[in-house]
């Protein structure tokens, strides 16, 4: 077996493994909340009677190392079970959920990822000078403001003082896409000021570190113009650090973005699970988390990749 | 009527101004109230509705977990998603009076103990079945049901036996209730086919609209029910809401016109909303109230004088003032305001008396050790600093109270009816007797603040019964008296519902029931052009 194919193997077997303990943290974490599904879903006003029936009917008398395996066993054969609040198909509700996170963090990486990339070679270029300080306070600003507060700025800003959008950003089946781009216009906004930093500083320092070395020098001395010295010797040499932030932001576009989800009232995962949390609905609460827990071991395992194959010491083993 | 009038008159009828600015701004020309009133609905009535368009309310309290069961609709949203689709027997209007919708006769005997309600020929559900007295029958019994997760199911419960023969529905009653018809007003009790045995949460019912798209914690949307019995309402050919929990987000999409209406306006930024353009802001005093719960039967609470003094320390005038921002009303101790039916407003105003407290404080013999008082932030909206408020009248008054913020999570399982001090909200009911009985009971299931009373039991049974308004009425003033004095409830406040609605929105009335004109504004209000 070629050395890259075994071990790709070898990190998507460990990756597995790894989704297992999870499966099993996720599992025992649910457990530990403390409150009951039955109080939680009937609320304040609920009889003792109905609290019992409910209990009954949820299966929550049962021992959870039983539950545990039989959930497993259901995610195993592709059933992630049904809603306890409101008995909806989990699985296909999760579907459509998942499709709208992708589509916003898809939207989101489109345009910062490229515009991070360059901005960072800018910066490098122009290392200490004017462009590279602006780029760099910019950056650095947007990442420091709160995501909500720069989602309420956005929203009165771009809402309110020029009412080119709509503030919130939900999206249905059946809207073209154009039509969804436009709704998600606003969170996209924020998302791209929220992780732009991160990415463009790495670039730059990743960029500026291979620039110290000898051969980029022989470069220079060959007369080459520095932008096609940093695009054509340096960046090669630089891109596995700048990959695995890449691929960490891009993670964070899928899991992490309940706040924004929230302010502009987006159908996506992160809300889904936050509402399901409140109610203690603790399947969806334990579905939604493997799958975010997928979504980061599998965006790692590609970076590892990436890098792997971005580096021809690795690519080609003595 | 000068030209001047003439215009407010116009521009609230039309709904650019709220009913409350065209009150004041009446009152300031010197036109009495009750004038103004009137001619505000006749002119609401010129104007007439305006048929077609699509209504969107933008609203919070809904989540991804809600289901279209009706039976189980217990935030804000599911219960004005029943009230689109659903039709009741009967409604409870906003001048506290029945309205007759399935229903179209109610009567009963001398006792209250037997009810016939005359089911409306030609009623129609969305699936064109006809609404039949055996629909109802089932419908009444899925929530009796003691499977049954139904919100209802306490008001049910009192139904002993149900018939039909042809168009009458009878329900005989274990003991004689003379509010029944208000019970069955109740939002859960949604008529559907079958009973909606089959599949509860199909969403067919007998209402105005339709459901066309269910997106739990998403939006709702509703097209007309082209066959429905009553012309004079549903004017718009499309309805929506909206679930944006968000504040911000809600506000800011009313401001941009994404919706047409929102609940819930934060009282914070109401003096701001107010100074906006196109926007009104919609304040209905209602039944909801904020409180302070202490059990009865705890030490140091099982004791008269303590409870008393805590009663008296408490700045009820400042509650409302900084904890409602003004939209609101002064509690006096018991769960009933102006807004319910038969209220006796001649029971005197308990105010803030420090020096009386004291006395109260040191007769209960109390230690002096501090009285620990459990808030959460979502006990009710400001429940922190509310009890922080009462920590200082308090001590004002030489009493300690030591205040102590339980997270969120859980509040209702482990410290609500657990803990023997500490903060709660209650929503209101449609009638005295359904506040008095889920919660002040002997024994009631919810009674929080373990009130136990024989005097108050006997008055309350008696009231039921009772279909002489004028005895009813002294029942239960007799009745508020002995809770005001002796119970575990501290009232400081009853809320207002802060709503606001753009100008385009005609046919607003205030509805002290519930949120958004009773959960009916969609139904009810219609779009200016």
């Amino acid at each position: 077996m070629h050395p890259i194919l075994k071990l790709v193997v070898q990190r998507i077997a460990l990756g597995l493994v790894l989704l297992l303990a999870v499966s099993l943290l996720i599992f025992a974490g649910t457990e530990a909340l403390p409150g009951d599904v039955a109080q939680s879903i009937l609320g304040q006003s609920a009889t003792p009677e109905a609290l019992a029936n409910l209990r009954e009917a949820l299966g929550l008398n049962e021992p959870a190392l039983t539950r545990y395996f039989k959930w497993l066993g259901g995610i195993l054969t592709g059933d992630f079970g049904v809603a306890l609040t409101n008995g909806q198909d989990i699985g296909q509700a999760i579907g459509q959920r998942l499709g709208n996170t992708l589509f916003l963090a898809s939207a989101a990486a489109m345009i910062s990822v490229p515009l991070a990339i360059l901005l960072g070679l800018v910066a490098a270029r122009y290392n200490g000078r004017w462009p590279d300080k602006l780029i760099s306070g910019v950056t650095l600003s947007t990442i420091s403001l709160p995501e909500f507060v720069a989602a309420y700025f956005v929203i009165y800003l771009l809402t309110q003082v020029i009412p080119i959008f709509q503030p919130v950003a939900m999206v249905f089946p059946g809207m073209g896409f154009w039509e969804k781009l436009q709704a998600v216009a606003l969170p996209v906004i924020v998302l791209v000021l929220v992780v732009l930093a991160h990415m463009m500083r790495m670039t730059r320092a990743a960029v500026l570190n291979v620039m110290q070395s000898a051969y980029i020098e022989t470069a220079e001395l060959k007369g080459l113009g520095p932008m096609t010295v940093i695009w054509r010797h340096a960046l090669p040499n630089a891109i596995a650090p700048i990959i695995s932030v890449v691929v960490l932001n891009l993670a964070y576009l899928v899991v992490g973005v309940v706040v924004v989800e929230v302010v502009f009232s987006y159908n996506a995962l992160g809300q889904y699970l936050v509402d399901h949390v409140a109610k203690r609905d603790l399947p969806v609460v334990q579905a939604v988390g493997l799958i975010f827990a997928a979504v980061y071991i599998g965006l790692n395992i590609l970076a590892d990749v990436i890098s792997i194959l971005a580096n021809p010491r690795l690519r080609h083993p003595k | 009527m000068n030209a001047e009038f003439n215009h407010l008159l116009t521009s609230a009828a039309k709904g650019r101004i709220s009913r409350r600015e065209f009150m004041g701004r009446a009152a300031a020309m010197g036109v009495t109230a009750a004038t103004a009133s009137m001619l505000l609905a006749s002119a609401a009535r010129a104007e007439g509705p305006v048929k077609g368009g699509t209504l969107k309310a933008g609203m919070a309290g809904g989540e991804s977990t809600n289901s279209l069961d009706p039976a189980l609709a217990a935030s804000e949203v599911p219960f004005m998603v029943n009230m689109t689709w659903g039709e009741m027997l009967v409604d409870v209007n906003a001048k506290g009076e029945i309205d007759y919708r399935i229903a179209e006769e109610v009567s009963s005997n001398a006792d209250a103990t037997e009810w016939k309600f005359k089911i409306r020929a030609g009623v129609e559900f969305h699936d064109g079945k006809t609404v039949t007295a055996d629909d109802v029958i089932a419908t009444l019994k899925r929530h009796t049901d003691e499977k049954s997760q139904s919100g209802a199911l306490g008001i049910v419960q009192g139904i002993s036996e149900m018939s039909a023969s042809g168009d009458m529905v009878t329900l005989k009653l274990a003991s004689g209730n003379a509010d029944l018809p208000f019970l069955m007003a109740d939002y859960h009790l949604v008529i559907q086919p079958g009973g909606g045995v089959d599949n509860p949460a199909a969403g067919i019912g007998a209402g105005p609209y339709k459901v066309v798209a269910n997106e739990p914690g998403v939006r709702h949307v509703f097209e007309k029910h082209a066959n429905y019995f009553d012309t004079t309402i549903g004017h718009a050919d499309t309805v929506e809401i909206l679930v944006i929990n968000d504040n911000t987000a809600r506000t800011a999409a009313l401001q941009a016109g994404q919706v047409h209406m929102i609940n819930r306006v934060d009282p914070k930024i109401i003096d701001l909303l107010k100074g906006v353009p196109g926007i009104s802001i919609e304040a209905v005093a209602g039944r909801g109230h904020y409180v302070f719960i202490m059990h009865c039967d705890k030490a140091p609470f099982d004791n008269k004088d303590l409870r008393m003094a805590l009663k008296l320390a408490i700045n009820r005038q400042e509650m409302v003032e900084k904890i409602l921002g003004g939209l609101g009303s002064v509690g006096n101790d018991f769960p009933i305001n102006a807004a319910y039916p038969l209220f006796d407003d001649s029971i005197p105003q308990r105010e803030y008396d420090a020096a009386k407290a004291a006395e109260h404080y040191k007769a209960s013999g109390h230690d002096g050790s501090p009285i620990v008082l459990r808030t959460a932030p979502g006990a009710f909206p400001g429940a922190v600093e509310a009890a922080q408020l009462f920590q200082q009248s308090a001590a004002a008054a030489g009493i300690p109270l030591e205040v102590k913020v339980e997270p969120d999570d859980g509040y209702w399982s482990n410290v609500w009816n657990v803990e023997p001090f500490c903060a709660s909200y209650w929503g209101g009911r449609p009638v005295q007797d359904q506040m008095y009985s889920t919660a002040y009971l002997s024994t009631a299931d919810w009674n929080d603040t373990k009130f136990k009373n024989e005097e108050f039991d006997k008055l309350l049974l008696a009231a039921r019964a009772e279909l002489d308004p004028v005895k009813r009425k002294e029942e239960y003033s007799k009745m508020a008296n002995i809770l005001r004095d002796e119970g575990g409830l501290i009232c400081p406040m009853f809320n207002d519902f802060v709503e606001a609605k753009r100008e385009e929105v005609g046919g607003w009335e205030p509805d002290p029931n519930g949120e958004l004109m009773n959960g009916r504004a969609l139904v009810k209000c219609w779009l200016n052009a």
